[in-house]
């Protein structure tokens, strides 16, 4: 009964949603109101039946229902309860579901937080939402239905997969789905913006705060994801390269070029064509990777149950959506015109270098992941991309982009000069370069890439703190708390934003340039000594857990003779998988981690273990934190919230009401954007 | 279950090196490192589980112990396996795209910037007399002017 | 102009995860099509005494199959094996990977022996030569030694039928 009135509710939102696209976009293009109007109760309504819908799966999971065919998949008897909540998104179908159930909060949030907004924006906005949902719920409903029955009804279902029964596996995936999907209020401001022929700097004002959201979760969903690999797949590893993990970084990449694209658009009116174009990009790339995980077109891990046919629908899908995005782009956007002229050096031109790189990067992980695809669609033979390739181009790309990052929020609008920069920043430089030498002599071995690793992150926070004390100085008379209050948030969260890329830098310099891994056979009593630790190897037992068998080894962490942790990794067999499961223990620390993993069993009691020395490598995601961290703040900048843009519009207004005051509103406008 | 680990033991038994060699060990696990199971498409011969990167990195550790070098054993693999088990794909001509590609996409990104940047300078500007700016500055002291 | 530029990308882009979605990313080409056959020389499985190397089938047209008895596809494939082999198109000789003796010989028993001979390689060295990284997996070799077909993962009656069958004639002619 449950399931079928998941089925029945999601069936109802794809009638919602397509009355909805059709209404709002039409009633847009006509100016008629009533269609318009539309918008926002169908977007409430499409949510609240996703949301019903979702229910009724997770209810299927929690009374372990192995009537539903996904449900049987994904779960079993003895699965305990938070992983029957997680099962839900833990395969293709329940995804799907889970997918239109943030799309559709999305668009009750745009509903919500868009009252100044005009009517017609938002009923295009809401309506080319619509439209994805439409795709979507179309997808589950025609080709990968969550509530699909099994007849006959098994006894018992096939068990989540064990490397998905985590703590990790209940936030993961709706954090990053939701930076994913948010990338759609970006995709269709900007799909509006071109429909409707206004495309200027109240439009980017507009988009910003829900783009700078999206990345927000984005990061934090990417960093969990490389978190998690981390500590579950048990070589210490934390980002493979991997095809679904490039799916979801390239979005990421060009999201962040989209970030610093619209601030320019904000700010001076220009790049707009080039930020409608990221904008598109940005969210091409989100179903894009959603593709790629689906059709079994490429090897992954992480991939879903791999089917070409659904692949098709995808791919017709992707392709109508963005082809039409880049065809209503290619046919509008001559209309759109230059915008504001700026200097060869600006801030202007540093951002648009920045989003150069950024693309470029995206443009080149796009490259590696489809190349193997590209030769064997030609037939040219099979090769594959690791890792290795991808690390060769990515770092020479980013470094520029890195040392940009210091100069940039120096640098003025429109006009900017070198010479000025480059007096403001001397000691900012100089204590980079000796910090970075001093460190690389300090840690010992070094290379040329540690060095540079680290001479950028000090460089990054050096150039900010120069920053943040030009800005605290330059407010005469005030005292230290006013200046520091008279900072906006979105100028805390750039700051704090640019300091998390350079911890991130800190932490992934020093652990790859340093990390140390041994392998070695261990019985009870031997030890082994990496750097200042030893370890121990007390004992090897079998223990049963809920769903599964294993041996459970006892390894004591020393320091100097005291003991520093007692760390128990295990290798384990679920009854439900072919190979072993590989249960690394972890000492974190702020320094480093120390990281045991237990290889093959050479006899009862002897076995190889993996010892690892991991510094910095909580740098890696607090860096990340912060960087999300920085988001936040920059997204809730008063200028986004009501009071504040009341002001403004009644300032211009009044400014605009004589011939002369028409004038000095736009050199306000121009004033201001210095 | 207990079959399971006693099955893993006795595979593992026959992969264990007889000669404790931490050197040979390392130059193996360096070269594995290099190469694509073909099994676990995702991982490096050095990190799968499956028994055909065991049996690999005996090979590679029998090859080394023969003398011959990295590229000789490199070049053995890819005889039998082709270019796919390499990690690192290697440049050859149907390579150059894959190499150079990022290279280009970096060079035609600077260049569009570049020929923007001079096209903008041929657009004619406002300027504004002296009053204007103070009277603009003024009115706006109330206002930020440094939001990024 | 310049702006439909991207969208022409796009639709290249798209025709090809199109093509992608016919293609089989895991399955790893073999480098030894049209090269000469590696050379083994194994004991056979039934008769330890005796060996067999690929220089016993010199002048004529044969299928190598790679098998084992821990092997599930295998079971799969097997019923074609043995038909094909009653056919007489080609001979079939078998190479026993990475198996105990007993193991390969009692599975034989319970599912049929489609093989003139089956060698044994029970350290899968030989398979390593021959680029196997799943069973089963068979080699179409010709007059001289070369190889000139592999096929990855089980045969079916389609295989044979559109592939296996006419090549082996044609190379027969030839």
């Amino acid at each position: 009964m449950v399931p079928e009135l998941g089925q029945f509710a999601l069936a109802l939102a794809l009638a919602i949603a397509l009355t909805q696209a059709v209404l709002t976009l039409a009633g847009a293009a006509r100016g008629n109101a009533a269609w318009m109007r539309v918008a926002r109760p169908a977007a409430l309504g499409q949510f609240i039946f996703v949301a019903i819908a979702f229910g009724c799966l997770m209810y299927s999971f929690i009374n372990k229902d192995f009537s539903v065919a996904f449900v049987a998949a994904n779960s079993n008897s003895a699965l305990p309860l938070q992983y029957r909540v997680a099962g839900v998104w833990g395969g293709h179908e329940g995804s799907l579901l889970l997918w239109t159930l943030i799309l559709g909060a999305w668009m009750v949030a745009v509903s919500v937080f868009s009252r100044r907004l005009p009517d017609d924006m938002v009923a295009r906005v809401l309506g080319v939402m619509a439209l994805v949902n439409v795709g979507f719920l179309s997808f589950m409903l025609f080709t990968s239905n969550p509530f699909d029955r099994l007849f006959p009804v098994p006894a018992d279902g096939r068990d989540l997969n064990p490397l998905l029964q985590d703590p990790a596996m209940v936030l993961h995936p709706p954090v990053l789905y939701t930076g994913y999907v948010g990338f759609s209020v970006a995709f269709a401001f900007a799909i509006a913006a071109l429909l409707s022929g206004r495309l200027d700097a109240t439009w980017a004002r507009w988009s910003r705060p829900w783009t700078t959201v999206a990345w927000m979760f984005l990061t934090l969903g990417i960093a969990l994801g490389s978190v998690w690999s981390y500590y579950e797949l048990g070589w210490g590893g934390w980002w493979f390269w991997d095809p679904v993990e490039n799916a979801s970084f390239m979005p990421w990449l060009v999201g962040t070029a989209l970030i610093h694209s619209l601030a320019v658009t904000e700010k001076r009116g220009t790049f707009r064509s080039w930020t409608v174009l990221l904008a598109i990009f940005a969210f091409a790339l989100s179903l894009l990777g959603t593709f790629l995980v689906r059709s079994g077109v490429l090897t992954s891990v992480h991939a879903f149950a791999t089917d070409p046919k659904r692949g098709i629908f995808i791919l017709a899908f992707l392709t109508v959506v963005i082809g039409g995005s880049l065809a209503l782009f290619a046919w509008r956007a001559q209309r759109i015109g230059l915008g504001g002229s700026f200097d060869p050096v600006s801030r202007e031109s540093m951002l648009l270098t920045n989003n150069v790189l950024l693309v470029a990067a995206a443009g080149s992980v796009l490259l590696g992941t489809l190349y193997p695809l590209l030769l064997d669609a030609l037939d040219l033979g099979k090769i594959s991309v690791g890792p290795p390739y991808f690390e060769t181009i990515f770092v020479p790309l980013m470094a520029p982009a890195l040392f940009l990052m210091g100069i940039g929020p120096l640098s003025r609008w429109k006009k900017a000069s070198l010479p000025n920069l480059a007096l403001r920043l001397r000691w900012a430089f100089a204590v980079s370069l000796a910090t970075a030498l001093l460190l690389s002599f300090a840690l010992g071995r070094s290379s040329l890439w540690v060095s540079l690793g680290l001479l950028l992150a000090v460089w990054i926070v050096a150039a900010s703190a120069v920053n943040f004390w030009e800005r605290i100085s330059n407010f005469s008379g005030a005292s230290v708390a006013a200046r520091l209050a008279g900072a906006s948030r979105a100028y805390y969260g750039m700051l704090l934003a640019h300091i998390g890329v350079a911890v991130f830098v800190v932490g992934v310099t020093l652990e790859k340039g340093f990390e140390i891994q041994k392998d070695v056979r261990m019985a009870p009593g031997t030890t082994e000594q990496i750097g200042a630790y030893t370890f121990r190897f007390e004992d090897v037992e079998q223990v049963t857990g809920p769903n599964y068998v294993a041996a459970h080894a006892t390894i004591t962490a020393l320091r100097n003779g005291k003991v520093i942790a007692v760390l128990h990794p295990e290798k384990r067999f679920y009854a439900s998988q072919e190979s072993p499961m590989t249960e690394a223990a972890i000492d974190p620390g702020f320094t480093r981690d120390l990281y045991v993993s237990l290889g093959d069993p050479v006899d009862s009691k002897t076995w190889i273990v993996r010892l690892q020395h991991k510094p910095f490598v909580l740098w890696i995601w607090g860096g990340c934190v912060l960087m999300a961290l920085g988001g936040f703040f920059a997204a809730g900048d008063r200028r986004y919230r009501v009071e504040t843009l009341r002001k403004s519009i009644a300032t211009h207004a009044a400014l605009g009401a004589t011939a002369a005051g028409a004038r000095l509103a736009r050199a306000a406008v121009r004033e201001k954007s210095r | 279950m207990l079959v399971l680990l006693v099955m893993n033991v006795a595979r593992a038994a026959e992969s264990a090196p007889a000669v404790h060699d931490p050197q040979l060990d390392e130059r193996v696990r360096a070269l594995a490192e290099t190469l694509r199971c073909l099994v676990c498409q995702n991982e490096t011969i050095a990190d799968s589980p499956a028994e055909l990167a065991t049996d690999l990195r005996k090979q590679i550790r029998e090859k080394m112990q023969q003398g011959l070098s990295d590229r000789e054993i490199l070049d053995y693999m890819v005889a039998r396996y082709g270019d796919f088990v390499l990690y690192r794909p290697p440049l050859k001509t149907i390579t150059i795209l894959l190499w150079f590609g990022p290279l280009l996409f970096l060079l035609a990104g600077l260049g569009a910037l570049f020929y923007r940047l001079t096209q903008r300078r041929k657009e004619a500007e406002v300027e504004l007399s002296e009053t204007d700016h103070a009277r603009a500055k003024a009115l706006l002291k109330s206002d930020d002017n440094e939001i990024p | 102009m310049k702006y439909y530029l991207v969208l022409a990308v796009f639709i290249v882009l798209v025709a090809f995860l199109a093509v992608g979605l016919t293609l089989n990313p895991h399955e790893v080409p073999s480098p030894l099509i049209n090269k000469p056959a590696p050379h083994f020389d194994l004991p056979q499985l039934r008769d330890a005494s005796k060996n067999f190397s690929e220089r016993d089938m010199m002048g004529k047209v044969w299928l190598l199959n790679v098998w084992a008895s821990w092997c599930v596809s295998c079971r799969e494939e097997h019923p074609v094996l043995v038909e094909f082999a009653k056919s007489e198109v080609a001979p079939v000789y078998g190479l026993d990977y990475k198996d105990k003796r007993e193991d390969g010989m009692s599975w034989l028993e319970r599912f049929g022996d489609p093989y003139r001979i089956s060698a044994s390689d029970y350290d899968g060295k030989v398979g390593i030569d021959y680029g196997v990284y799943g069973v089963p997996e068979t080699y179409v070799i010709d007059k001289r030694g070369v190889i000139r077909y592999k096929q990855i993962g089980p045969l079916t009656p389609e295989i044979l039928k559109h592939k296996i069958i006419p090549l082996v004639a044609s190379l027969n002619n030839g």
